[in-house]
C-alpha cells in the first residue's frame, strides 16, 4: 500500500518529465540521441512502477505479451530498410491506436459488468478514446497498405463520398452519446466499434500518395489523443501528459505539412487532390530539351554551386547512395553541392532527410526550402531527382492551378535546371510542369538511380582524363 | 477544484508545452521525432498492464489486455530502437580524408 501512495506518483511524475526532456532534446541532432535514452528511462520507470502496483497480481500474461511484442518489434527495428520508414510509422500508429482502443473496450465492459460503474466524465473520455483509437487503427492500416503498395496509391473517389463519410461519423458519434447517457445498453458498443472502424477505412480511401505526409501526421495526433483520453479514464496524469505531447506533436506536423502545400485540413481530408486534373491535364506537345549523362556530367563538373532537389521518386528508385557518390566526386573538385528539401517531399515529414542521412550525406548540407530559396539565383545547376509539384513554377504564376500558392523550391531561378525523370508524363497531381519547357531546362530521361550512376561514371572518367 | 477539472488543466498545459517544444524541432528530424513521440505514447502499456494483471479480471478483459500489452510493447521496443537507428545516421561533415 505504501508504495502505491508515495513512490508511484513520484515515478509517474519522473516519467512524464523525462518524456518532456526527450522531446526537448530532439531539437538538435547533437542532443537527440540523449533524448531517446531519457525517453527509455522514463518508460522503464513507469512500467516497473506499474508492475509493482498492488492490484497487479497476475504477471504471467503480461510477460508473455511483452515477450511476443518485443520478439516482433526488435527484428522490425533492425531489419527494416530506411525506405520503409513511412510504412513502419503508419503501422506503429495502427498498433498504438488499437492498443488504446482495446483498453477502452475492456474498461467499458468491466465498468458495466463488474463495477465500479464509470462516471459520466469517464464515459465521455472512454468514448473519445475508443472512437479515435478504432478509427485511427483502420485508417493507419489503410495508409500502411497504400504506402506498401498493397492498395492502389491513387485517390479513389465516388459521388457523395463526403456525405457518406460524414454520415458514418455522425452515426458513430450519436451512438457514442447514447452510450454515455446509458452505458447499460451494451449491445450498442459493438455497433459503435464497427462504425468507428468503418469510418477509418472511408477516411483514407480518397487520400492520394502526395497527401500522405499530412495524413500520417494527423493519425499520429489522433493516436496520441486517444492515449491521453485513456489517462482521463484511468485517472493517470502521466498518460494524459504523454498522450498530449504525442497529440500536439502530430498536430503541429500536420499544420506544417498543410502550410507547405497551401491547403487546409478539410481540403486534404475531403478534397481528393489531383483527381479532377488527371482528365484535363494538358496533352499538347511543347518543345523541350534533353541531354545525355555525359553532357550532364560536364555541366555539373564545370559548376560552382549545385543544388539537388530530391523527391519521392528518389526514394522509389533508391538513388540516395548513388547521389552520395556524385556528391563526393563533385565536392572533391570544389563544387559546392547542397540538397534542398521541401517539407512535403516524400511520404512523411522528414522522409528525404532520413534517406540522405542514411546515405551518409552530412546533415549540414540538407537545407530547408525557406533557407535555400534566396540562394537559388546564385546556383549554377538545380538538379531535380524524383520531385515534381514541389518545383512547379505554376504554383507561383497561375492562380487557377490546383497547387496555386503552394510554396515551392525555386529551381527555375537557377542558371541551368536538370530534371531526371522517366518520361514527360505529368506527375502525381496530373499538373503539367512549366519548368520542363523552359529554355534553360535539360530533361534527363531515365531511372533516377541508373541515371545518377551514369553521371557518376562520366564524372570519374572526366576526373581521370584531367 | 474537481479531479477532472485538474486533469483538463494538466492536458491543456501539456499540449501547450508540446506545441512549443515541437516548434523548435528542425524539419531535419521530423521523421525521428514522429517515431519517438509514437514510442512515448505507447506508455498506454501502463493501462494495458493494469487491465491484464488484475486479480479477478474477466476472460474478455484478459484477452483485450493481453493484446494491448503486446501491441504497446511492440511499439515501445521498435519505436525507441528505430529512432536511435535513424539518429545514428545523422552526421556532420566528416573531416577531410586524404
Amino acid at each position: 500500500m505504501k508504495l502505491d501512495d508515495t513512490l508511484l506518483p513520484i515515478l509517474y511524475m519522473l516519467a512524464a518529465m523525462s518524456f518532456i526532456m526527450a522531446i526537448k532534446w530532439m531539437n538538435s541532432p547533437s542532443t537527440a540521441r540523449r533524448g531517446v535514452i531519457i525517453g527509455e528511462i522514463g518508460m522503464l520507470l513507469a512500467v516497473v512502477g506499474t508492475l509493482l502496483r498492488f492490484e497487479v497480481v497476475n504477471y504471467q500474461w503480461i510477460f508473455i505479451a511483452f515477450f511476443i511484442g518485443s520478439a516482433i518489434g526488435v527484428p522490425i527495428a533492425y531489419i527494416m530498410p530506411m525506405t520503409a520508414v513511412p510504412q513502419r510509422t503508419a503501422f506503429s500508429h495502427a498498433c498504438g491506436a488499437l492498443a488504446s482502443a482495446l483498453i477502452g473496450t475492456a474498461e467499458f465492459y468491466k465498468g458495466v459488468q463488474q463495477g465500479p460503474p464509470l462516471t459520466k466524465v469517464e464515459m465521455i473520455a472512454l468514448i473519445v478514446e475508443t472512437l479515435l483509437g478504432f478509427l485511427t487503427f483502420t485508417a493507419s492500416m489503410m495508409a500502411f497498405g497504400k504506402l506498401q503498395e498493397i492498395l492502389p496509391q491513387r485517390p479513389i473517389t465516388y459521388k457523395g463520398q463526403n456525405f457518406v463519410n460524414l454520415g458514418v461519423f455522425a452515426a458513430a458519434v450519436i451512438i457514442g452519446l447514447a452510450l454515455i447517457t446509458n452505458p447499460e445498453q451494451t449491445m450498442l458498443f459493438p455497433i459503435f466499434t464497427a462504425l468507428a472502424l468503418l469510418f477509418g477505412v472511408l477516411l483514407i480511401i480518397p487520400i492520394g500518395g502526395a497527401d500522405m505526409p499530412t495524413v500520417i501526421a494527423l493519425l499520429n495526433s489522433y493516436a496520441g489523443l486517444s492515449a491521453s483520453a485513456m489517462g482521463f479514464v484511468l485517472n493517470n496524469r502521466m498518460l494524459i501528459v504523454a498522450g498530449a505531447l504525442d497529440g500536439s506533436s502530430g498536430f503541429i506536423l500536420a499544420i506544417i505539412m498543410c502550410k507547405a502545400m497551401n491547403r487546409s485540413f478539410s481540403n486534404v481530408l475531403f478534397g481528393a487532390f489531383g483527381q479532377l486534373q488527371t482528365s484535363t491535364a494538358a496533352t499538347s506537345e511543347r518543345p523541350y530539351h534533353s541531354a545525355s549523362a555525359e553532357e550532364a556530367a560536364q555541366i555539373l563538373d564545370s559548376a560552382r554551386t549545385v543544388v539537388v532537389i530530391p523527391g519521392y521518386g528518389m526514394a522509389v528508385a533508391q538513388a540516395q547512395h548513388k547521389l552520395k557518390e556524385m556528391f563526393d566526386l563533385l565536392s572533391k573538385r570544389g563544387v559546392n553541392v547542397e540538397f534542398a528539401i521541401h517539407p512535403v517531399a516524400g511520404r512523411m515529414p522528414g522522409h528525404m532527410n532520413v534517406l540522405l542521412a542514411e546515405a551518409d550525406v552530412p546533415y549540414d548540407k540538407l537545407r530547408e526550402m525557406d533557407d535555400i530559396n534566396p540562394e537559388m539565383p546564385m546556383a549554377d545547376v538545380a538538379l531535380i531527382i524524383g520531385a515534381n509539384d514541389v518545383v512547379n513554377p505554376v504554383a507561383e504564376t497561375d492562380p487557377k492551378s490546383p497547387i496555386a500558392g503552394m510554396p515551392i523550391i525555386q529551381a527555375y531561378k537557377a542558371r541551368t535546371v536538370m530534371v531526371i525523370k522517366r518520361s514527360m508524363n505529368p506527375g502525381f497531381a496530373g499538373i503539367d510542369n512549366d519548368l520542363y519547357y523552359m529554355p534553360n531546362t535539360l530533361m534527363l530521361f531515365g531511372d533516377a538511380k541508373s541515371f545518377v550512376s551514369s553521371i557518376v561514371k562520366e564524372l570519374a572518367a572526366v576526373g581521370r582524363a584531367a | 477544484m474537481g479531479a477532472y477539472e485538474f486533469d483538463l488543466w494538466v492536458f491543456m498545459l501539456a499540449a501547450f508545452l508540446g506545441f512549443q517544444l515541437i516548434r523548435g524541432v528542425s524539419p531535419l528530424l521530423h521523421t525521428p521525432l514522429m517515431s519517438l513521440t509514437n514510442a512515448i505514447s505507447a506508455i498506454a502499456v501502463v493501462g494495458a498492464i493494469l487491465i491484464t494483471g488484475e486479480k479477478d479480471a474477466s476472460t474478455l478483459s484478459r484477452v483485450l489486455g493481453f493484446s494491448a500489452v503486446l501491441l504497446a510493447a511492440l511499439n515501445v521496443v521498435s519505436g525507441y530502437l528505430i529512432t536511435d537507428r535513424m539518429l545514428k545516421m545523422f552526421k556532420k561533415r566528416e573531416p577531410e580524408k586524404k
